[in-house]
């Protein structure tokens, strides 16, 4: 399992990692006077789950921003299965491999569930314009997506819910929809910013379970969360970011004792055990987006 | 009173020439704005360059079709050029640009400068006379009951609702296909369509070219069953009146625009017939309105008819109920 090859490591931030399927290095984001992120250097384990973890305003979304294409970052590189991602847009690192979904669920509203699945699927023929007018280069392909976006559907439970639109299903089932169409991409890596806010506690122990198969399937996993209980649960690896720079990072249990990583959270409540940690994190409210 | 008369008239207006115009700019609208997302509000740039290209290769000595084909591509030209402040901007910036662009448009068509080309505010006559000259129906009247058409404009409203017919083929071949499938994804929402390795800047420029494309038809068509251009009949306005189509018909419905301009000018046409009717035969007191206001206020009738559609049925004609009830954000 690559996610004990983490197991020997040091917790030190910036730590170089036996196989590391993400490297980011100076990435620098700054908004006017605000330096929103400032990571010097940072190595993700391939095959790994890796909780982001931090106080609002961390810089944690913008670094995912960042990282997967939606932002520009003033300095600095970094790549993705050793490739240099400088430069791409948002579509073309998702195509390679690296794909994310969003704080606010960014479910396609007014189209049908399987057509939010198909529309995941990358290299389709009938996407293009010529393409499209010729259905019988297609069509052959359209099923078999469907067929795949079925199956995945139904792993995540939303089989029943096939041809109802979008938008018509809970806050939940959307966060467990763009899970289930990001596969549909095929990805090698899923950066998930916020899997399970706004999701009831027996659909966020649904939500971890489908993370941790993945995990186990050989996915790679980055996701930013602020459930503590989520994070020590299902993390092989955590690391911490405070005001855009990375303060820690280690396995959970190292993270969880590390002083560098309660001052950060819990300022002057310094040295309390880890309950009131969580309390004092608090979600945003809905709607805001630390950009 | 005569309401076949009004009927009549209605019917006529609803299968004529300004119907068949407003299908085609609906239909082009619909691409970009019911399908994408894109709020472009100078949709009568399109049309503009269509016609133009049309009236000034033939003026130039070229053949008819060939300015048809001038006139499509300067559109999707303008399309592509449409689709570059979308790299940045999104919704009401980009409907403030396009606005912008198509007016720039139609104030260079109508300067001086450019009036050795233009004909400046006199526009250009006569054009289209080899388009008349296939004309397969001889002098004289067609039609069936009271509905008729001479037979110069029955060949130009043909040859139109042909070309209405074609361009609904092409958008329901293109949006029932996975092409299609990545337009709406783009309308609900750009990012993840984005996430999903969608290169949405790319879908947007086919989008608008497209569109753009369609739209000139109805530019070109206006141009050869007049046999005219000016540059005022290129007003913002017209741009409107075709999204009040599209959201009559339905939004991103393969024939909503078609049912919306047929019915827009029915409705537009037969309030004027009865209206008129009514205070020339003193059913309406003279106090209240006269026969020289029924123009302005048959417009009044129009957009309360328009609130009231938004207020009850969003989605327009053809839209789903269902769909319209979900808030796309």
């Amino acid at each position: 399992m690559p996610a004990e090859l983490l197991d020997a490591l040091p917790s030190v931030p910036g730590i170089p990692k036996p196989d590391p399927i993400l490297v980011a290095d100076g990435v620098t984001r700054h908004f006017g006077g605000l330096l929103a992120v400032d990571v010097d250097h940072l190595e993700i384990q391939r095959g790994a789950i890796t909780g982001l973890i931090g106080p609002n305003g961390a810089g944690k979304t913008t670094f995912f921003n960042v990282l997967t294409g939606f932002d520009t970052p003033n300095t600095g590189s970094w790549s993705f299965s050793g490739r240099d991602l400088a430069g791409l847009s948002a579509y073309q690192v998702a195509r390679l491999g690296m794909v994310r979904t969003f704080q606010l669920t960014k479910a396609l509203m007014r189209m049908a569930v399987i057509d939010n699945m198909k529309l995941g699927a990358t290299g389709q023929t009938g996407e293009g314009v010529l393409g499209a007018l010729l259905p019988w280069r297609w069509r052959q392909q359209e099923k078999e997506i469907e067929a795949r976006a079925e199956v995945i559907l139904d792993r995540f439970t939303l089989g029943p819910m096939r041809d109802d639109l979008a938008g018509t299903l809970s806050g939940g089932q959307r966060k467990l929809l763009e899970l289930a169409r990001a596969l549909m991409v095929k990805p090698a890596l899923l950066m998930l910013d916020e899997p399970t806010a706004g999701v009831n506690p027996a659909l966020t122990e649904s939500l971890l379970v489908h993370i941790k198969a993945l995990r186990d399937e050989g996915m790679s996993v980055v996701f930013i969360e602020h459930d503590m209980d989520v994070i020590m649960d299902i993390s092989d690896w955590i690391v911490v970011m405070a005001e855009g720079k990375v303060i820690a990072e280690g396995r959970p249990a190292d993270v969880a004792a590390n002083p560098a990583v309660i001052d950060a959270y819990l300022g002057r409540e310094h040295g309390e055990a880890a309950t009131p940690l969580e309390d004092s994190i608090g979600d945003r409210p809905v709607g805001e987006q630390d950009r | 009173m005569d309401i076949v008369r009004s009927l009549v008239d209605a019917i006529r207006s609803a299968l004529g020439a300004s119907a068949v115009m407003f299908a085609l700019a609906g239909v082009g609208l619909n691409v970009m704005f019911g399908y994408t997302g894109l709020l472009n509000f100078g949709h009568v740039g399109s049309l503009l360059v269509g016609g133009y290209g049309v009236a000034i290769t033939v003026n130039l000595g070229g053949p008819l079709w060939l300015g048809v084909l001038i006139g499509i591509a300067a559109a999707v030209v303008l399309g592509l050029i449409y689709g570059l402040p979308t790299l940045r901007l999104r919704e009401d910036y980009l409907a403030i640009v396009t606005i912008a662009a198509a007016e720039i448009l139609r104030l260079l068509t109508r300067s001086s400068a450019l009036e050795p080309i233009t004909k400046g505010v006199f526009g250009i006559q006569k054009f289209a006379d080899s388009f008349y000259s296939l004309n397969p129906f001889p002098r004289g009247v067609y039609g069936i009951w009271k509905i008729t058409w001479d037979a110069n404009t029955l060949w130009a409203i043909l040859v139109g609702w042909v070309l209405v017919g074609l361009s609904v083929l092409l958008v329901w071949a293109l949006t029932r296909a996975p092409w299609g499938r990545v337009l709406k994804a783009i309308r609900e929402d750009e990012d993840a369509a984005r996430s999903l390795g969608k290169n949405v800047f790319g879908y947007k420029l086919q989008s608008l070219a497209i569109g753009g494309a369609i739209g000139s038809l109805a530019g070109i068509f206006f141009a050869v069953q007049t046999q005219s251009v000016n540059p005022d009949s290129f007003q913002p306005l017209f741009t409107f009146l075709a999204y009040a189509v599209v959201i009559l018909g339905g939004p991103g419905r393969v024939l909503g625009p078609v049912v919306g301009s047929v019915l827009f000018w029915f409705l537009l046409s037969f309030t004027e017939a009865i209206l008129r009717q009514a205070t020339l035969a003193g059913f309406i007191p003279a106090w209240l309105l006269t026969a020289q206001e029924v123009a302005a206020v048959r417009w009044i009738l129009v957009g309360l008819g328009l609130m009231l559609l938004m207020a009850f049925r969003p989605q327009g004609l053809f839209g789903s109920r269902e769909e319209s009830l979900i808030d796309a954000r």
